[in-house]
């Protein structure tokens, strides 16, 4: 029989406080649901404009997030398990973008990528290719910012991921490959959903940087932020409509994917 | 030079006094929300104005005068609104205390990335599809404008990007990701030598009108509008190229 020691109860001030940030955060959701004129909302949808940022935004994210998983996972990666010279250096550098104001980060993706950037005139002198202005500059403007999220989470996971597993498997003949993609991936699945989720999120609402390097055209760059920031010069209530598509969407996604991939929060909670 | 103890206090003091007295407490503040395109010239303006007037801290906005006008009807504490164009001041009309008037004119030119490597001479040579055109959509003033010009000189130009401002057109310009913008003179100006200007030819150019508003029945929203009407006011903007109402 086991003896309860603790109440189940939680402790008030956790939930004051808990409540403080719940109430924070829905506040401003509230006044943008509140001044949104409803009765434009089936017009501003069917909008061919909206359509297409909003296909486009989806395209980009998702294909902004996939760069980051291919290259941000093995980089997490070695980031946790190997141990180089200026490892702490390479970990400040692959975060940088978090902190740098994206609009900064749109102007340095400029003077490397652009068409007369360190790199984009190569680029462009040898093979044609350039970025600035196209679907695949906002792409790079996305990834540029967003990977850092999951290359936080999953390198964090690596480093509480106990290596006697993979051992145990090499052990019982497993090849370091084997090891890697049937033991160590899957027992931090939990860590690799939550940052792709992190870092699909902020692609998806990514501004700054994509405004300044891949500029703003219907159909070609400009995504659902970007629509939504031009409407609110002329029309706040079209901004405001478009907001909310992008939260619901966002919002769908986000409950979505939790139910799907990291089952019942309740039955992982006590160990 | 070594100062005693006790004046060395009293000096020490009378700095803090002054310290003190500079962010005098009885400046009133003026926010003035002007169109981005008014950037260097209000600046100045607002050195002069501070100066003859000692009372007042002004305040600048910087923004696309949609943007601006947007905020403004939104609530933003605005005392006086100078815009880039009639149509985003009239989506204040029911904020102004008088009437706006027109204060600036202001020409359009061609810019191209500096020395024009395309050789870009005419409007008609920016619907070439190789060229890369940017503007702004058509809500900011200079898109507007600029859809005037390419529609008067019945040409189709396909933009590579429509900036948020004329601001967004001069950089895309001046980095040469973009071949080609249609900006203000005094913008095409203030980048010189970063970006090359080619004139329009007068038959399709507009002239772009500026009005200003006082938003605030308080009096040094009025000095500032009288400020900007006055000669020497007038002869500020002068400086910057922009032609008079």
């Amino acid at each position: 029989m086991s003896r309860r020691l603790r109440s189940d109860r939680p402790p008030i001030g956790i939930l004051v406080l808990a409540g403080l940030a719940v109430v924070f955060f829905a506040l401003p959701f509230a006044g943008l649901l509140w001044r949104a004129p409803w009765s434009d909302l089936v017009d501003v949808v069917r909008e061919d404009a909206v359509r297409r940022a909003l296909w486009l935004s989806i395209q980009t994210s998702v294909l902004a997030t996939l760069v980051a998983i291919v290259i941000g996972v093995p980089l997490a990666w070695v980031l946790a398990r190997v141990d180089f010279p200026f490892r702490n250096f390479v970990r400040a550098l692959a975060t940088l973008s978090m902190v740098l104001p994206p609009v900064v980060g749109g102007v340095a993706l400029f003077f490397s990528f652009g068409r007369r950037g360190l790199f984009g005139q190569y680029l462009y002198d040898w093979f044609g290719i350039r970025l600035p202005f196209t679907t695949a500059g906002v792409v790079l403007a996305q990834s540029f910012v967003a990977m850092p999220f999951l290359v936080l989470t999953v390198e964090s996971a690596f480093r509480q991921f106990d290596v006697r597993y993979e051992d145990a498997a090499r052990s019982l003949g497993a090849r370091r490959w084997y090891a890697f993609r049937h033991i160590t991936i899957p027992s931090i699945r939990p860590a690799i959903i939550a940052g792709v989720v992190l870092a699909w999120a902020r692609a998806l609402g990514e501004f700054g940087a994509t405004i300044t390097f891949a500029g703003n055209l219907p159909g070609t760059t400009q995504t659902m932020p970007l629509a939504t920031y031009i409407a609110l010069e002329s029309d706040p209530g079209a901004a405001l409509i478009l907001s909310i598509v992008l939260i619901v969407v966002s919002f769908g996604v986000l409950i979505g994917l939790r139910d799907r991939w990291l089952g019942n929060p309740h039955e992982v909670t006590r160990s | 030079m070594r100062i005693p103890k006790p004046r060395r206090l009293l000096v020490v003091a009378a700095i803090g006094l002054l310290c003190a007295c500079s962010g005098s407490p009885d400046r009133t503040t003026l926010n003035v929300f002007a169109a981005a395109s008014l950037s260097n010239a209000f600046t100045d303006i607002e050195t002069v104005f501070e100066v003859e007037h000692p009372d007042v801290d002004v305040v600048l906005n910087l923004a696309p005068s949609s943007a601006l006008a947007t905020q403004i009807s939104e609530g933003a504490p605005a005392h006086v609104f100078a815009s880039a164009d009639e149509a985003n001041m009239n989506r204040v009309a029911d904020l102004m205390v008088d009437s706006a008037t027109i204060f600036a004119t202001n020409r359009l030119q061609i810019v191209t990335e500096a020395g024009n490597p395309l050789g870009i001479e005419t409007l008609a040579d920016l619907a070439d599809p190789s060229v890369l055109f940017v503007t702004s959509a058509v809500e900011v003033p200079i898109g507007r404008y600029t859809a005037e010009v390419l529609t008067r000189a019945e040409l189709t130009v396909r933009p590579v990007s429509l900036e948020e401002s004329v601001k967004g057109i001069v950089t895309k310009v001046s980095t040469g990701e973009a071949d080609a913008g249609i900006v203000y003179a005094t913008d095409a100006a203030a980048a010189h030598p970063r970006v090359t200007s080619v004139n329009i030819a007068d038959e399709f150019n507009v002239i772009a009108r500026y009005p200003i508003a006082a938003l605030s029945t308080s009096d040094a929203a009025t000095r500032f509008v009288t400020f900007i009407r006055s000669d020497e006011g007038q002869a500020i903007l002068r400086e910057f190229g922009f032609g008079s109402p």
